[in-house]
């Protein structure tokens, strides 16, 4: 990298960077060479980011009002949303923040997983990632608990009595999590305190998923390996920032509709009724983003099968880039394996929809048919497809994607056969 | 490394690690065992009803530990049903007998084994308890008949002070 020659054209700027290299730092990020092909589903890291900061800003102001006791709670959320000046509004942007999070998040996985991005060199950039995604289902199942409703109240419940399907030592744990013999105060305190806690680790998780992204730099629609910097990339900034920024004003739309127009569709009338532990509501739902998983749980007769299964479903992403056999990257030149990732995506899609829905009958049956699809997809179809699927040549370079012309078919093999034998 | 000696710095390094390791246990514990339940958590364990106003087929629910303990005054037909049974048809066996020392009266959590939510009354294809959360079936005697959970809802310790007053805990 020529970051290592920068020097500061000031001699105030000199004298400091000689002392701490923060201007060395801001010119690598600034120089970065991106290759120049990326496409808008690349603009979901800086929209994460983004969303990462809101969480955090509307969190704190909120943590100024809300009063984390069993007796309070529930009362001080509503002091929130009716006295506390824009209360309502801080607290609907970090509401609905939580579900536009996921939804950038889920974007940002999916395109990962389109264009092999989780693949060598960059496994361990995917596996922060999936760290990153579990601590961002900690921090919002907690979160959820906080404002002590119904859903709050007994969302928990069931989430910490996933923990007593682990053989003997099941209930112990549980009793521990809850600090009691139930889901009460000290339960709630400890959520408060962890659900503070954790974007703060994910923030630096984020400043290593970035580092780990920098060392190999991005992946692209192409997939292939280019040299930087060269005539395949462009720098930073300007072209990615104001790449960037544009979709970050179109995601912010979406945003606002939600805090402004319906900031209460995508949570559940049953948490504005406050927390009572001898009544369960008929239907107890987990947020969306956590849907496609709870139909997973639901969908295994047996208890401790059932949580083995949901856990696996997710950490079973961590380990993607060894189960994924093929060299070639990007799914554009995958033919098969692209029609695998839109039925992967159906698949997740139709989980989701079945968590929603009552557990019986035949959306019992789909939920469990679209689980073993799930873990086929991973267990046999990827490491399978790697071997057998007949892929397309790939160009040489970005420009020669870019403009077009027939991809020079004995060079690109000859250069596949240079990789295979490497 | 394998064919050198072990000399006294390898000791010294040995028995150092082995100390911290053992300190580093002893400071970690007490901020594991906070999140335990507490003293007053602990002192609330025992609660005394007095049921002489529930009439036959009617449950109440009390809470006792933060959960919710139903008791129900069930009807001959409910304990017949209930003994009846036989074992080879159970998820979880356990008699009647065992489970209702006074026939009248069940006394159980009111907490579904599967997740632990409060399943309803006079619900479910067993003329029991179901569950809405994950649909699990119980009999009139609290065992799971159909569905996720593993065990029959739980009896905790309970006696009779007198004839109209249940201790439990």
């Amino acid at each position: 990298m020529s970051d290592h020659d920068y020097t500061p054209s000031s001699k105030v700027g000199k004298w400091f960077n000689d002392r701490l290299p923060l201007l060395t730092l801001a010119n690598h990020l600034t120089d970065y060479p991106t290759p120049k092909n990326l496409n808008y589903w690349w603009t979901f890291g800086g929209i994460l980011t983004f969303c990462l900061i809101t969480q955090i800003v509307t969190g704190l102001t909120l943590a100024m009002h809300y009063i984390a006791h069993a007796d309070m709670a529930f009362e001080s959320v509503e002091h929130i949303m009716r006295d506390v000046n824009y209360g309502w509004l801080i607290r609907y942007i970090h509401a609905n923040g939580a579900s536009m999070f996921f939804l950038a998040v889920y974007i940002h996985i999916f395109r990962s997983l389109f264009y092999g991005s989780y693949k060598s060199p960059r496994e361990i950039i995917w596996i922060i990632g999936i760290i990153i995604y579990l601590l961002m289902m900690a921090a919002a199942f907690m979160g959820y608990v906080l404002p002590w409703g119904q859903m709050s109240f007994w969302g928990a419940t069931v989430i910490t009595n996933l923990f007593s399907a682990i053989p003997l030592v099941g209930e112990g744990i549980v009793t521990w999590l809850w600090g009691g013999y139930s889901v009460d105060n000290p339960t709630l305190t400890r959520f408060f305190t962890l659900h503070y806690l954790i974007p703060f680790l994910i923030l630096g998780l984020v400043v290593l998923h970035i580092w780990a992204l920098h060392v190999p730099g991005n992946n692209n629609p192409v997939g292939i390996d280019i040299k930087k910097p060269s005539k395949d990339t462009v720098p930073f900034h300007p072209y990615i920032v104001i790449k960037d920024g544009f979709a970050l004003l179109m995601f912010m739309i979406v945003f606002a509709f939600f805090v402004f127009y319906s900031p209460n569709i995508l949570g559940h009338a049953d948490n504005y009724i406050e927390a009572n532990p001898m009544v369960t509501p008929a239907h107890i739902v987990p947020e969306w983003y956590l849907l496609p998983f709870y139909a997973i749980l639901r969908s295994v007769p047996d208890k401790l099968l059932g949580v083995v299964a949901m856990l696996s479903a997710i950490l079973i992403l961590a380990v993607l880039p060894w189960l994924d056999t093929s060299k070639i990257r990007s799914a554009v030149f995958r033919p098969l394996y692209k029609q695998f990732y839109w039925i992967l995506v159906a698949d997740v899609l139709i989980l989701g929809y079945m968590g929603a829905m009552p557990a019986e009958g035949l959306y019992l049956l789909i939920a469990r048919v679209a689980t073993a699809y799930y873990f086929l997809h991973f267990l046999i179809i990827l490491p399978v497809l790697g071997f057998k699927e007949k892929t397309i040549p790939v160009p040489l370079s970005i420009t020669e994607s870019v403009l077009g012309g027939t991809p020079n078919l004995a060079a690109a093999r000859n250069k596949e056969s240079l990789e295979k034998s490497e | 490394m394998s064919d050198k000696k072990p000399e006294r710095r390898d000791f010294l390094f040995t028995a150092s690690y082995a100390v911290g390791a053992v300190g580093a246990a002893a400071v970690v514990w007490p901020l594991i065992d906070q999140m335990n339940p507490d003293a007053s958590v602990k002192a609330l364990a025992s609660t005394e009803v007095d049921v002489s106003s529930v009439k036959r087929g009617n449950t109440i629910t009390v809470l006792w530990r933060g959960k919710p303990v139903f008791i129900r005054r069930r009807t001959e037909e409910e304990i017949s049903e209930a003994r009846s049974v036989k074992m080879e048809d159970l998820i979880h066996p356990e008699k009647d007998e065992d489970r209702a020392k006074n026939p009248e009266w069940l006394v159980m959590l009111g907490v579904c084994t599967h997740l632990g939510c409060v399943p309803l009354n006079d619900k479910g294809d067993y003329d029991g308890w179901f569950c809405p959360c994950h649909g699990s079936h119980y009999d009139t005697s609290g065992r799971i008949r159909k569905g996720p959970a593993p065990l029959n809802m739980e009896v905790p310790k309970y006696e009779f002070v007198n004839a109209n007053t249940i201790k439990i805990g």
